[in-house]
């Protein structure tokens, strides 16, 4: 593997509307961000019809938002991205040994809450409830793991791997809107239930966890199998592995720590902070969505 | 009947025909003690009844057992004619209650009143730094006088609000503290409530209900006013950036909110509309309100709705009673919200952990009043305390924005070492304050009962206001030691008017001040779009429901007589029925049952714009309908209850016509009604005035229209069809004929937006022009059964169009 690569990518979202819906207002988060290990050459979010009101803002953490709001009726509408990025690997972090029995002082030492602070990923958040059922599993993940998972980063790649062999990828068995509580007592779901799972287990480990949503390249290098979820857009994790190290992104979906296959759009809590659309639509009859991601490498 | 009387009042009856003859005012407090280690509001440390109390005592001694009897009930039927309620939640279902007033007040001394005013300025002072950087620079965070984790995992802290000043400059104006007496006699703070705190609209209640109760006593008493307070804050809205112009309005969660009742009842107090979420929209980052004229700005808004409830976009996206960009809005600095949004993050309980550590460090003073002793279990220290006095001390969720006497968030004591050790940052350790007692009357006699103050503040131009009394809650009982007093109305717990009373006479206070102290700012009306779609549906059920009284005692009047040449018109009424989709047979309260709450649920929905006298009317013809109505037998019976019914109906359009200011939510609830009113009288005149209709049938017309006599005088015949038709389609002067109700809706549309005259038609208007046009010029003969059958998917048309044009 390559440690940069180039990418063309498209996303298209679109809505049809079985009857004109009323107006409405979206939040967009589809842009992708700029950040260590991934830099924007160019990046155009294309809003079709033209709404009557745009606005471009950074939300808490730090995403790019387009605020968008249709006075009139719609019976369609297209959101697509076009973007080119570059994708590098991440120098060497820090040996990420440090104990995972020190974590719970190195949060404490950290007195701050702004973005990168841990202490907004300690605790749950609208789509991620810490269970019991969840910490157990992760308790258990750990204990189960070889003597690494005594460090945080070693617990992670324990936790995560655990949820990608226990789970089965099914994206019939659950709805953006499924309790993580639901797909984690049925094992099946899709790269969002994954990445739920995981944090509400981390969370319980006393491990700060949040939720990346970004792209996986569509097309596998030659002689590598096609990584799941490539299709549409991804989710992953990151993890928070004390002040040395930082955070370390893992995906339960493919049991990898993220790389240059793996495209940034946005951080949060969970999904409702990330939602690639969010939005208010008074709905009057039947509605359907499409998704398109390709993600091209430029050869 | 309130609760608080079903509870114990009825008992006072009982003991009071027991007790003929004595005096009962010897009796009212002569087995009154204070509890031992507790403090009595009334009994002072060496065991006399304070001098404070005395005067009032010295009244209350000179009435009689019926005398204070009749006293109690004149207030609880000021408060069940004022539509004093809320709401109460019980196993997923919400009913309605009556306001539990207990009917002896709290007395406080005006000196120890102004001390606990300069305390609770100071914290509310403190809490306005501490949210500020909160949602600025976390510099307490910074220096480790807060714990960061508090912040960040608080539900309270809006993350779309961080970095966000407020436009008006400050984020708290109205906050309530609940505060107690403890054993020693000091006071001490139970809870901050800054997040849209309740019960300054039921502290206006207790007030002149038990002014009521105690008439005359009040002059002599030197009891400080209310009406004052809400003068002076009324005026620190409107001193607000932008807020002239009458852009100041009440936003509230809606009818089935607990408190709904007081939203509506303070904004008619303080003359601002009451509005919803769904009345708000962004407009280019503005906030704006949908009204009939389109979307108008509105600048403050003094919200009665948790925050994260506000904005379905960008908070809680569950909320269905938001306004999708309201976050993005305020942040964008386009209104004030009274208080910020965000500011609820100052009730979390674990904050009194840490506030006598702040005001030292902010203030350089220890807090004037001490606030519930506590100990956030994130500190090792703090938490072995916790867990070595777990007996003595209440545990609860530290993110726990309940307020001090609800147990919701609290933990079993069986629960509570494991929870301890393992959830230490997401707990504390609270220690119970022993309340103090205070008078309240049981079975005929005054007995202690707990209580616990709500203080309301305001800020003002001149610092903080604090409102001198009005509302106390009252336990139900006493425990020691008391853990979970219940206060709490929803568990027997009562509200209580607090009197500061002073030495001296008091200044009286109104709501207006006098227009040459100051320019008088009048709120230009502007009608909320929802609010003229209820007016507009409750004028049709009303006469929905009116329709189908008349018909259906016009059917009775026929069934009580009845011979077989009847049956063809009993027939023909039935199917007509049908036809409007009731059944005949089913009874009354299914025909029009629907239609009253109908009604009662449009009314509901505006209640700010009703006088209590109009609601009264409606409540009155739901009462009759299942009292009276529902139980009458066919014939003769239900001919009479159909009559009351009408009574009840009409009693209520003439309060509308009467006394309602022609403003223009008028004009919607009576477009509604003139609409109604024309399509009754098309189905009408098609099933009745039809050729082919049975004998009968004409009478039968002209009688449910209510224009027999006019027919009479106006025709010197018998009806004929072409008469009814003429009488009741095309004659301009009679206000039950077709031609006269779309005159109306013509004149009224006249003065709605869109009815310029030098301006192309819109659709509504032209639809109506057309159709009043081409009824104007009918005649009789050319009105027959197909063309009146043509007519009404006009009406339903014309409905239609109504709402395009104002209800969207």
């Amino acid at each position: 593997m390559s440690d940069q690569m180039e990418y063309d990518i498209k996303l298209h979202i679109g809505y049809r509307y079985g009857s004109p819906a009323a107006g409405g207002r979206h939040l967009l988060r589809m842009m992708p961000r700029d950040g260590p290990g991934q830099r924007i050459i160019s990046a155009e979010l294309t809003v079709s019809p033209q709404p009557d009101e745009s606005r471009e803002r950074v939300d808490f953490f730090g995403n790019k938002l387009l605020e968008i709001a249709y006075y009139q009726a719609q019976s369609q509408t297209d959101f697509i991205l076009t973007s080119r990025i570059v994708r590098t690997e991440l120098a060497e972090a820090p040996a990420p040994n440090e104990p995972l029995s020190q974590l719970h002082q190195e949060v404490q030492n950290i007195c701050r809450v702004d973005r990168n602070a841990p202490h907004n990923f300690l605790y749950a958040s609208p789509y991620v409830a810490l269970t019991d059922e969840t910490t157990a599993f992760g308790q258990q993940a750990i204990a189960s793991a070889s003597a690494s998972a005594t460090s945080t980063y070693g617990a992670i790649a324990a936790i995560g791997h655990h949820i990608f062999e226990q789970m089965q990828f099914d994206a019939q068995a659950t709805t953006v809107d499924t309790p993580m509580i639901e797909a984690f007592t049925n094992r099946r779901g899709v790269c969002q239930d994954f990445s739920h799972i995981m944090i509400s287990a981390l969370r319980g480990a006393g491990i700060p966890a949040g939720y990346v949503s970004g792209f996986l390249r569509t097309e596998p290098p030659p002689g590598q199998p096609r990584l799941e979820g490539a299709d549409a857009m991804h989710a992953w994790v990151r993890a928070w592995c004390g002040a040395a190290v930082g955070w370390v992104e893992y995906d339960p979906t493919n049991a990898i720590f993220a790389g240059v296959d793996h495209i940034t759009v946005a951080h949060g809590r969970d999904y409702g902070d990330v939602a690639p659309v969010r939005g208010a639509m008074r709905l009057a009859g039947g509605q359907s969505s499409l998704m398109a991601v390709d993600v091209v490498p430029v050869i | 009947m309130n609760q608080f009387q079903g509870q114990s009042d009825s008992q006072d009856q009982q003991q009071g025909s027991n007790d003929t003859g004595a005096d009962p005012s010897a009796t009212l407090w002569r087995d009154y003690r204070a509890i031992a280690n507790v403090a009595d509001e009334m009994i002072g440390a060496d065991g006399a009844i304070k001098p404070l109390w005395a005067p009032f005592l010295a009244s209350l001694s000179t009435m009689s057992a019926d005398d204070l009897q009749q006293r109690h009930a004149r207030a609880d039927r000021y408060l069940s004619d004022a539509g004093v309620f809320y709401r109460q939640y019980e196993a997923g279902q919400s009913t309605m209650r009556s306001w539990p007033l207990a009917h002896m007040p709290v007395l406080i001394d005006d000196a120890e009143w102004q001390a606990l005013a300069t305390g609770l300025s100071q914290r509310a002072a403190l809490l306005e730094r501490v949210v500020a950087d909160i949602y600025g620079d976390n510099k307490l965070v910074a220096g480790g006088h807060l714990p960061a984790s508090l912040i960040a995992g608080n539900p309270e802290w809006l993350r779309p609000l961080v970095g966000v000043k407020p436009r008006g400059g400050h984020f708290l104006h109205f906050l309530a503290f609940d505060i107690g007496r403890g054993p020693n006699g000091k006071w001490w703070v139970l809870g901050d409530r800054t997040q849209a705190p309740a019960g300054a609209g039921f502290a206006l209640e207790n007030r002149i209900a038990t002014t009521r109760a105690y008439s005359g006593l009040a002059p002599q008493l030197h009891i400080r006013r209310l009406a004052g307070f809400f003068r002076q804050f009324r005026e620190a809205l409107l001193d607000l950036p932008g807020a002239a112009d009458g852009r100041v309005a009440i936003l509230s969660p809606g009818p089935h909110n607990d408190s709904y009742f007081e939203h509506a009842y303070i904004a008619r107090y303080l003359g601002f509309p009451l509005l919803e979420g769904e009345d708000l929209t962004i407009r280019d980052g503005a906030l704006m309100v949908r009204t009939v004229e389109g979307p108008r700005p509105i600048s403050v808004l003094w919200r009665r709705l948790d925050a994260n409830w506000a904005d379905p976009l960008e908070l809680n996206g569950q909320s269905q009673i938001g306004t999708p960009g309201l976050a993005g809005a305020i942040a964008n600095g386009s209104a004030t919200m009274v208080n910020a949004l965000g500011s609820g993050i100052l009730e979390t309980r674990a904050f009194l952990a840490f506030m006598p550590r702040i005001s030292e460090l902010l203030d350089s003073q220890p807090l004037a009043i001490p606030n519930s002793a506590t100990w956030w279990c994130g500190g090792a220290e703090e938490r072995a305390y916790v867990a070595a006095n777990a007996a003595q001390i209440g545990l609860s969720n530290a993110f726990s924005t309940s307020q001090f006497f609800e147990t919701e968030g609290a933990i079993a004591p069986q629960d509570r070492a494991a929870m301890i050790t393992a959830k230490g940052a997401s707990l504390i350790g609270q220690e119970p304050l022993q309340l103090s007692t205070t008078p309240a009357f049981h079975n005929g006699q005054l007995v202690p009962r707990p209580m616990s103050l709500r203080v309301f503040l305001a800020r003002t131009a001149n610092g903080w206001e604090v409102m001198p009394g009005g509302y106390a809650r009252i336990g139900r009982d006493v425990q020691i030691p008391d853990f979970t007093p219940e206060l709490a109305l929803q568990r027997g717990g009562a509200a209580a008017d607090v009197w500061v009373v002073s030495d001296k006479p008091v200044p009286s206070e109104s709501m207006f001040i006098p227009s040459q102290d100051k320019t008088l700012r009048l709120q230009p009306s502007v009608l909320p779009a929802r609010v003229a779609d209820n007016l507009f549906w409750l004028g049709r059920y009303i006469e929905r429901a009116e329709a189908v009284v008349r018909l259906w005692r016009a059917h009775h009047v026929r069934l009580a007589e009845a011979t077989a040449a009847d049956e063809p018109l009993l027939a023909r009424i039935t199917a007509h029925l049908a036809g409007r989709g009731i059944s005949a047979e089913a009874g009354i309260v299914a025909a029009i049952g629907p239609v009253v709450s109908g009604a009662l649920t449009s009314a509901g929905h505006v209640r700010d714009r009703f006088s209590a006298d109009g609601w009264l009317a409606l409540d009155e013809l739901d009462q009759t309908l299942a009292e009276i109505a529902a139980n009458a037998q066919p014939g003769d019976e239900t001919v009479h209850a159909m009559g009351e019914l009408l009574r009840k109906i009409n009693g209520f359009s003439g309060l509308v016509h009467e006394n309602m200011y022609r403003f223009t939510g008028w004009r919607f609830l009576s477009i509604g009604r003139a609409l109604e009113r024309a399509g009754i009288l098309i189905e009408t005149l098609s099933d009745f005035a039809d050729p082919a209709a049975p004998d009968g049938s004409l009478d039968l017309a002209t009688e449910t229209a209510d224009s027999t006599i006019t027919h009479r005088r106006r025709y010197a015949s018998a009806p004929s069809r072409a008469s009814v038709v003429d009488l009741l389609a095309l004659d301009p002067l009679n206000p039950r004929a077709l031609l006269y109700q779309l005159n109306e809706i013509t004149t009224h549309l006249s003065f709605l937006p869109g009815g310029e005259r030098h301006r192309q038609l819109p659709p509504l208007q032209r639809a109506l022009l057309h159709l009043q046009s081409s009824v104007a010029t009918s005649t009789p003969e050319a009105l027959d059964t197909q063309a009146l059958q043509h007519l009404l998917p006009k009406i339903t048309g014309l409905s239609e169009l109504i709402g395009e044009a104002y209800f969207v």
